[in-house]
């Protein structure tokens, strides 16, 4: 009985991991095989993988994509990580009954959904499109404007401050630190383990985001790799080599980051819902 | 100045609590309530422009119709066309499905590979836990657009089904209202089903084992011990998880545009689609998606209220 259990927990579990292997393990076969081929279901790598990466680059705009995706992940993230850590800090640290009910009406703000504040932010972005090109309509300004302060990185930044030894900041203040010198000097450097894990949290949401950069970014030029992914997904002669030579390469920094630092990312998930 | 006569716990205490403070105490601590607001200001700042005042755009919208930006008050038109309109009637049923199967379904599956990986004799327990995890690293586009071609009508799973003869010829998946559904229910149940996973692993690394211990004692069997201690324990966990997997399910949109794009016919759209699509892709309607994004609005509360209620309850 208990060996039969033994039996049936290795096999559950293998073939778990199987079917959530078996897509990367497919992905990662099809960029060395030609289109034909992975049609025809062949699951050994093949020989046509350079092949494959020259029709990538010479017939699909991937690079500027590629920057695109880059320079909005980069600034969203930095942008995220400064103000959602101001904020947090604030509210933990200067702390007051005051600061506790906005803090409560912000995060009501996470159970927006994202739908149903697409069309007014699309008129937002178009009415101010004129005078301010940088931020208006297609523009990366745009994209990263509305994502780079969300709530949940200030819940996330908050909770984490709960851990924030207190003295510290009284050992600043006496050492003549300003309050805002306390942040960065202190609060900041302690931090570290928390900036990592929301700033991986942060590169990744922004890496991928779709739907707000579908609606606001319109000549191809501009295009992020959701987008060009998403296109190439529905073109009607699809070159499979080549579509899946794109997504491995879109999917390339999401998933270094990941494996390079898999502890802080456990430990960011987690601490946005501890305490 | 201010520092040496700072109590260390004066943080911590209500506002109420600090009034017997000598004045210049009080000085200081007026000023660092100011400075505090600094802090928090430029997010209070741009989380009302770009959620809360949308929000009431939206709503105001909701009221109004038109043509792109020739919008006029129309009164409860909208809300009422909302119940005779079979694009809306169809998108609400699909998320209501998608909802009902997907997040009861990942939540089991989740929890039961967690209380598997638990166990402390199992080995390769680190293999399993990134196998399973891994789907998470994936952008949503760039999964759908592979589970797209996997259950292509010569896809992958076609040609699997049919050499070990579970079929007799292919299926065309994405092409029938009924397996299209299921395409999309497993999509996003392989993507998050790690994810979930990893929080109740935490949870469970947090709960004492000599509970175990003294339940076996007592004489419960594995499936006692999973309802008695193990769910209990998990609740709060539990609850978060679901509310942010119902959240997220009632907005699904990357998967549906790129798995099906809403086909065959309106079998798989999504609520967030039809929304897309009347502000993008029809003629521009935006006071009538508004009335629809509502909807998602109006759904997110009502969920987020049951399941803390029921969470609740049993306390």
């Amino acid at each position: 009985m208990k060996k039969l259990q033994r039996i049936f927990i290795y096999t559950f579990l293998s073939l778990a991991a199987i079917v959530s292997i078996f897509p990367f393990l497919w992905m990662l076969v099809s960029i060395t095989n030609k289109s034909v081929d992975v049609t025809q279901g062949r699951l050994l790598p093949g020989t046509h993988l350079i092949e494959n990466m020259k029709t990538l680059f010479a017939t699909v705009d991937i690079v500027p994509a590629l920057i695109n995706s880059a320079i909005i992940a980069v600034i969203t993230t930095i942008l995220t990580l400064l103000l959602a850590s101001l904020a947090g800090y604030g509210f933990e640290i200067h702390r007051s009954r005051g600061k506790d009910i906005v803090f409560t009406i912000l995060l009501l703000s996470m159970m927006i959904p994202f739908a149903a504040i697409m069309v007014p932010l699309y008129r937002m972005f178009g009415s101010i499109s004129d005078t301010a090109p940088l931020i208006g309509i297609d523009s990366l300004g745009a994209v990263i404007l509305p994502t780079a302060t969300t709530a949940f990185f200030i819940f996330f930044f908050r909770q984490n401050t709960k851990m924030f030894p207190k003295d510290l900041v009284e050992a600043g203040r006496i050492d003549g630190l300003s309050e805002i010198g306390v942040f960065f000097r202190i609060y900041m450097p302690t931090m570290k383990t928390t900036y990592a894990a929301a700033a991986i949290i942060s590169f990744m949401n922004s890496w991928n985001n779709y739907l707000w950069p579908l609606v606001i970014l319109q000549s191809p030029e501009k295009r992020t790799i959701p987008l060009l992914i998403s296109n190439l997904g529905s073109s009607y002669s699809p070159d499979y080599g080549v579509i899946m030579s794109a997504i491995v390469i879109a999917t390339l920094p999401t998933a270094l980051v990941f494996f390079l630092m898999q502890k802080h990312f456990v430990a960011g998930m987690m601490g946005s819902v501890k305490g | 100045m201010r520092e040496q006569s700072t109590k260390k716990s004066e943080l911590d205490l209500p506002v109420s609590l600090r009034y017997k403070e000598t004045k210049r105490q009080k000085t200081g601590v007026f000023f660092r309530r100011k400075v505090g607001w600094l802090f928090v200001i430029i997010s209070i700042i741009a989380i009302s422009i770009f959620n809360f005042y949308p929000m009431v755009q939206a709503f105001l919208l909701s009221f109004q119709s038109g043509m792109g930006a020739n919008l006029e008050y129309v009164g409860f038109d909208n809300w009422q066309r909302l119940f005779g309109d079979p694009t809306f009637i169809a998108a609400l049923t699909n998320t209501s499905i998608y909802l009902l199967i997907q997040v009861p379904l990942m939540i089991v599956l989740a929890l039961f590979f967690s209380v598997l990986l638990n166990d402390p004799k199992l080995k390769f327990k680190g293999f399993f836990r990134i196998a399973i995890f891994l789907p998470c690293v994936t952008s949503l586009v760039a999964y759908s657009v592979v589970f797209k071609y996997l259950f292509g009508i010569d896809g992958i799973i076609n040609q699997f089904l049919l050499n070990f003869g579970f079929i007799s010829q292919t299926i065309n998946f994405l092409a029938d209202p009924f397996w299209a559904k299921v395409v999309i229910i497993l999509a996003i149940t392989w993507r998050w089903t790690g994810y979930n996973m990893i929080f109740y692993l935490a949870a469970l690394q947090n709960v004492d084992k000599s509970i175990y211990e003294a339940a076996r004692i007592d004489g419960a069997n594995s499936i006692q011990q999973f309802f008695q201690i193990t769910v209990p324990m998990l609740k709060p966990i539990i609850l978060f998880t679901s509310i942010t997997s119902t959240i997220g399910t009632l907005q699904i949109f990357d998967e549906i545009v790129n798995i099906t794009n809403g086909g065959p016919g309106n079998a798989t759209i999504s609520i967030s689609q039809y929304i897309y699509n009347l502000s993008f892709e029809y003629t521009p309607d935006f006071g009538y998606a508004s009335t629809v994004s509502y909807v998602i609005v109006i759904l997110v509360v009502i969920l987020s209220i049951i399941q803390f209620r029921v969470a609740g309850e049993k306390k």
